[in-house]
């Protein structure tokens, strides 16, 4: 019995939400009692012989060196059943996104996607995982025999946390052929040059559903231009066309962690509120006073956004 | 070519949502329903590739009786026929699938269709389980779809501003990334014809899928606050004076 943390490496380079994962299969391990392994796929980490890991398993395989779904559900099937973890925990990545429910079913498993928080319940784990946008919580808890399957959201869990130590690395190559991989992963690709960089912004005004047309987007902008800030938005306003997507807030869009973050017309979904909580201030205005986005909130107005973002613009004039 | 658009409905976007009595589930007696936005864009997906190809849409579509609205919405803007899986329980995604992947077999789609995640339980995980119980190759967050030959070309989402592309084979499965098109409305031509639109019903009982015993949905909640918020809630002016004041004095960002 044992946890299997399962990161994922690009060009030799593990993804920034591999160390939380690592991370969140350290803390299980240590509440619960068992052993903490570490697994990737197609290439040597080495930075991960440093932690407090009763090993690492790198899976080398030619046909491991691209991503493929059906590549890495087979080597790690592999990997799963000689080990028998009974905890097998990933980032929520979008690879993860891709592959793990795949792995969980080969298991018979449901793989508790996106957990954002845990507890340890009488010895058994308790996962925290949101619904309905972000609107509900819902306590998730393994049942019948493992491996259990979870994939751990951005910022649940503290990379900063992990213990350090050392760790032998065990290299392995699973039986993989050709034929098995079906789909041919072809050139990675960017549409075009970033020319924002909210990164660099010291105030952010974001724009998000509540703002309801593309003739109403002026009005924030005028909120940006009376604080000096840049103006950004959650997915939807994008995906609309009403602003470019280089302006696009969270998972899939940048993050962001200016001193200041006001959140217009925003719901909070953790595909937004991962791609921003780490703003010093947070300033949310919405008007269903049970939106996600106040939980993040340092200061919030519940309000019709269209009356209360001209009165902010009047009281900065004063 | 034969595409099957899974669809699913939920909660309308802006409903207030509350856990009934038992914090099993949310009180949905009185909530207006929807069809699941990101299947709303795959359904466009399927579609356009129709429209380009030839051949038909078929949307299946599990849930209650009223999934029957959300099902003739999408007979309306033009898919071909429809398969509804009658069920009143919410189902984990490995259960849905399951019970998908029985309703489909008979069909042998060419390409099966279906949105990233779902605005309810937001397991994005469906189509990827349907595909593997179905034998499919699949790809996740594609935003476009090149048939060539026996083949497609997909163009994955990923992350930081990167894209990929994906060949693959058919028959194959793809989960659409929301946003990738506009939506079509229905026209008043396709309401009035999706009324003779066949919609076969199938109770899922009667398809025998085995129902997951693998997690369980201890409780649900409200979440919990993380920081302490201050809240304003008085009449705007009132409030936005407030706001501005503790970001001038308290927090100093202005």
């Amino acid at each position: 019995m044992s946890v299997l943390a399962v990161l994922e490496q690009r060009d030799g380079r593990l993804h920034k939400m591999s160390l939380e994962a690592l991370a969140a299969a350290q803390q299980f391990g240590a509440e619960l009692a068992l052993p903490v392994f570490a697994a990737v796929l197609g290439a040597e980490i080495e930075a991960l012989a440093g932690y407090d890991l009763a090993k690492v398993h790198v899976l080398e395989h030619e046909l491991l060196k691209e991503y493929t779904p059906d590549g890495y559900t087979i080597a790690l099937r592999q990997l799963i059943e000689k080990h028998r973890p009974a905890y097998v925990v990933f980032p929520h990545t979008y690879q993860v996104r891709d592959f793990a429910p795949k792995l969980a079913t080969a298991f018979g498993r449901v793989l508790v996607s996106d957990v954002v928080a845990h507890r340890i319940d009488n010895g058994t784990l308790i996962l925290v995982r949101q619904l309905f946008q972000g609107k509900i919580s819902a306590d998730m808890r393994f049942e019948g025999d493992a491996p259990h399957f979870a994939s751990i959201q951005a910022g649940a869990f503290r990379a900063d946390k992990l213990r350090t130590g050392t760790a032998a690395v065990e290299k392995t190559t699973p039986a993989l052929t050709a034929e098995q991989i079906r789909t041919r992963p072809l050139e990675l690709f960017r549409e075009s040059a970033r020319a924002v960089d909210l990164s660099a912004a010291e105030i952010i005004v974001s724009v998000g559903r509540g703002i309801r047309e593309a003739e109403n987007i002026p009005l924030v902008q005028k909120l940006a231009d009376a604080l000096g800030a840049e103006l950004a938005a959650s997915r939807p306003i994008c995906d609309n066309g009403w602003l470019p997507m280089e302006r696009q807030v969270g998972s899939s869009g940048q993050t962001v962690a200016p001193k200041m973050y006001v959140a217009v017309g925003i719901s909070g979904a953790i595909q937004h509120l991962v791609g921003m909580k780490g703003a010093k201030t947070i300033v949310a205005i919405n008007k269903d006073p049970e939106a996600p986005i106040f939980e993040v909130a340092d200061y919030g107005i519940v309000g019709d956004l269209f009356q209360v973002v001209p009165a902010i613009i009047d009281a900065l004039a004063k | 070519m034969k595409i099957v658009v899974a669809i699913k409905q939920v909660p309308a976007r802006d409903s207030l949502l509350k856990v009934n009595s038992s914090a099993t589930w949310i009180e949905d007696a009185d909530l207006a329903w929807e069809i699941n936005e990101p299947d709303a864009y795959a359904l466009e997906a399927g579609l356009q590739l129709k429209e380009k190809q030839g051949g038909e849409v078929v949307v299946l579509c599990a849930g209650p009786e009223r999934a029957g609205q959300t099902i003739r919405e999408a007979l309306a803007k033009g898919a071909d026929r429809a398969i509804h899986i009658e069920t009143d329980a919410a189902a984990d995604p490995l259960t849905l699938a399951r019970t998908m992947a029985m309703a489909l077999r008979p069909e042998k789609p060419d390409l099966v269709l279906t949105g990233l995640q779902s605005d309810d339980l937001g397991y994005g995980q469906t189509g990827v389980i349907l595909a593997e119980i179905m034998g499919l190759p699949h790809a996740t967050l594609i935003m476009n779809i090149e048939v060539e030959g026996s083949f497609i070309k997909v163009k994955r989402e990923l992350e930081d501003g990167w894209f990929q592309h994906v060949l693959m084979p058919l028959p194959a499965l793809l989960t659409i990334q929301s946003g990738a098109t506009r939506l079509r409305y229905a026209t008043l031509m396709g309401i009035k014809k999706a009324k003779s639109k066949e919609v076969k019903k199938l109770a899922a009982a009667s398809l025998g899928a085995a129902a997951d015993g693998s997690v369980r949905l201890d409780r649900i909640y409200l979440p919990e606050k993380t920081k302490r918020s201050q809240i304003f809630d008085g009449p705007p002016k009132e409030a936005a004076a407030q706001l501005v004041e503790k970001l001038r004095f308290e927090a100093r960002v202005i």
